[in-house]
């Protein structure tokens, strides 16, 4: 037993050995049908151009005209409060990042790098992206959400094209503000199964800075654009995943934009001068048993929170298999079990170049399921978050803040300064 | 209730408010900085541009349709050091042409972007046009084929505009598309073979 192993080592490499030779003629056949031929007029061969990438070295440009960009939309926003300053700088980063520098990589869509940063290990983000995702984030921790007032170049374009903004209602607006959550916890599951990178996808406006996308792309652009004439920031409000980072970042925000220098004097002048419907009223004065009801309300909405967050995982558990077909495999798989004629089709460019690649239909599946387990337990937990965001929602209405002056709502506020300049209060 | 005590508990009231909101801050910058830490620790500080891999590709033409650029950022590059130079190049003419004319209607190339010269009895030169050329690997196709594959298709970075996700890799069904070092943006046939050990694991 002993000497048989001992003797195959030398076997085994006569016949690698063997097996190389052949495999490096017939890869040698196959690759040099025609050999090289040998020239006698002295003929020079050329050789390939290699342009160099148009943004070697420029990310790191666009991180520091970020960080200036930052600063100074927070200090106009808050020291110098100027809404002509704030609207100048978004001028320039819509010419900068947007047109210039054709709106990618943009912190919105850095979400799904960041995602699939923790989720792949295979996969390494560079470091500009992530410092395109976490200082607008840190920015907003100390002064307000200033990046989507004058420096993101999606907010920025709403921003100027705003023309006669309607109001919305407050539970159309709760209602809506609930997709942005929907968008964020998709887009990381996605993201981090690496099936897709739907921000970037569905990018409403990038198509405007390329000057060209798909048609789809482009009327889709063009009915936010318009949208955005009447419903002021339509992206930025009821969609954008961001801003659900922002927001909370800003919610406990160290300063923030303020509508009056110094003291309210309760003019009212500020009351319809914000787009956004984000300025926060005084409140009136609650009767005790109103209080008391509140109170009580309150703690049966707090104490619903874990059956939201059951039900929600449960629901978007039961859709896991709907979510998967987002992969690639996923859906060639299924399709193929469904349909096996397919692989007779030779127009389905997938199911055609799947079985020119040598994979059985075995793996396939396998592989497959493995991406369908991963779907399983990431929309528990896209679940188990919505199921968490609605309850908390609910249960704020029962939370009701004092209030003497009229406020921005610092989780909604974009600091665009337009209500700086309806309040007759100066320094 | 006197005004005294009202304002008393009003100051405690604001005082727990600015406590939460601190910690709440606190928190957030924690969580920031966690997710900064691990995002940094997996990172590298290249840069990534997108390229195909020629041996990977299967010249199935969507590179020419799904670009999100108008004129797609993939064009035909000629890896001249495994060309044969042949009169009969099966990159170039349609498959059983019997005269070797250049007229368009024995050419492959919709759009007519190969340029064949004479270089001397009986070799041939193939110079593709780039600003002719629209990805759509048809002459790819036929000099892998019935050639040596030295026409294979690459990323030309003077156009693309390195979305952060590729749209031609999202649809590509052999995952030919993949992320490189930015300092390395080429996969050129002849500069590597197929047996070298990969370099780029950064495949997505």
């Amino acid at each position: 037993m002993t000497n048989k192993q001992q003797n195959r080592p030398y076997l085994n490499r006569i016949v690698l050995f063997l097996l190389f030779l052949m495999l490096g003629i017939s890869s040698f056949a196959q690759t040099q049908r025609f050999p090289k031929p040998e020239f006698e007029t002295g003929y020079t061969q050329p050789s390939p151009t290699t342009p160099e990438p148009q943004v070697f070295g420029i990310e790191y440009l666009d991180v520091l005209v970020l960080v200036l960009a930052l600063s100074l939309a927070s200090w106009l926003a808050i020291k110098k409060r100027s809404r002509k300053g704030i609207m100048w700088l978004s001028v320039f980063s819509l010419l900068y990042f947007g047109f210039y520098r054709l709106g990618c990589v943009c912190s919105i869509g850095a979400i799904q790098n960041v995602a699939l940063t923790l989720a792949d290990p295979a996969y390494a983000i560079s470091i500009p992206i992530i410092l395109f995702f976490v200082l607008p984030l840190l920015f907003t921790l100390f002064f307000g959400r200033t990046f989507c007032a004058s420096v993101c170049p999606l907010g920025v374009l709403q921003d100027l094209v705003i023309v006669k903004p309607i109001s919305i209602k407050p539970w159309l607006q709760k209602a809506l503000g609930l997709i942005p959550y929907i968008y964020l916890g998709l887009a990381v599951l996605l993201a981090a199964t690496g099936s897709d990178f739907i921000i970037c996808r569905y990018d409403p406006f990038v198509g405007f800075f390329r000057m060209g996308a798909s048609f789809t792309m482009i009327f889709l652009g063009i009915v936010f654009v318009l949208m955005g004439l009447f419903v002021a920031r339509p992206y930025c409000r009821f969609l954008c995943p961001y801003g659900v980072l922002l927001g909370w970042m800003s919610r406990f925000s160290k300063s923030h934009l303020k509508i009056t220098p110094t003291e309210c004097i309760q003019c009212k002048l500020c009351e319809h001068s914000c787009p956004f419907d984000v300025i926060d009223e005084p409140t009136e004065e609650l009767k005790h048993e109103e209080k008391i009801k509140n109170r009580k309300r309150f703690t049966i909405f707090a104490l619903l929170i874990p059956l939201w967050m059951f039900l929600g995982g449960l629901a978007l558990s039961g859709l896991h298999g709907f979510l998967a077909k987002a992969h690639p495999d996923v859906y060639l798989a299924e399709l193929l079990i469904k349909k096996p004629g397919l692989k007779n089709d030779t127009e389905n460019l997938d199911v055609q170049t799947f079985l020119a690649s040598g994979k059985t239909m075995e793996q396939l599946v396998h592989e497959a399921s493995v991406i369908k387990a991963e779907y399983y337990t990431g929309s528990w937990i896209l679940g188990v978050f919505l199921g968490l965001v609605i309850g908390v929602m609910l249960m704020n209405q029962f939370v009701v803040r004092k209030r003497t002056d009229y406020e921005p709502n610092k989780t909604g506020c974009f600091s665009c300064g337009r209500c700086i300049d309806y309040c007759p209060v100066k320094k | 209730m006197n005004d005294k005590t009202s304002g008393a508990m009003g100051d405690k009231k604001v005082k727990r408010r600015d406590f939460i909101n601190s910690t709440m801050r606190l928190t957030a910058a924690v969580a920031l900085g966690g997710l900064a830490g691990m995002t940094v620790s997996k990172s590298n500080s290249g840069q990534y541009v997108w390229q195909i891999d020629p041996f990977e590709c299967t010249q199935c033409g969507r590179c020419a349709t799904e670009c999100v650029l108008t004129e797609s950022a993939v064009k035909c590059v000629h890896a001249y050091d495994l060309c044969g130079y042949c009169d009969l190049c099966g990159g170039y003419f349609k498959p059983g042409v019997k005269n070797l004319e250049t007229g368009a209607e024995y050419q492959l190339c919709p759009t007519a972007a190969i340029e064949r010269k004479f270089i001397e009895e009986p070799y041939f030169e193939y110079i593709i046009k780039e600003d002719l050329c629209i990805g759509c690997a048809k002459c790819v196709a036929g000099c892998t084929s019935f050639g040596n594959g030295s026409l294979h298709l690459q990323i030309r970075h003077d156009i693309c505009v390195n979305c952060n996700e590729c749209a031609i890799a999202r649809s590509c069904p052999s995952d030919a598309i993949m992320r490189v070092q930015a300092d390395e943006p080429y996969l050129i046939k002849g500069n590597f073979s197929p047996e070298e050990p990969a370099k780029w694991k950064n495949k997505s």
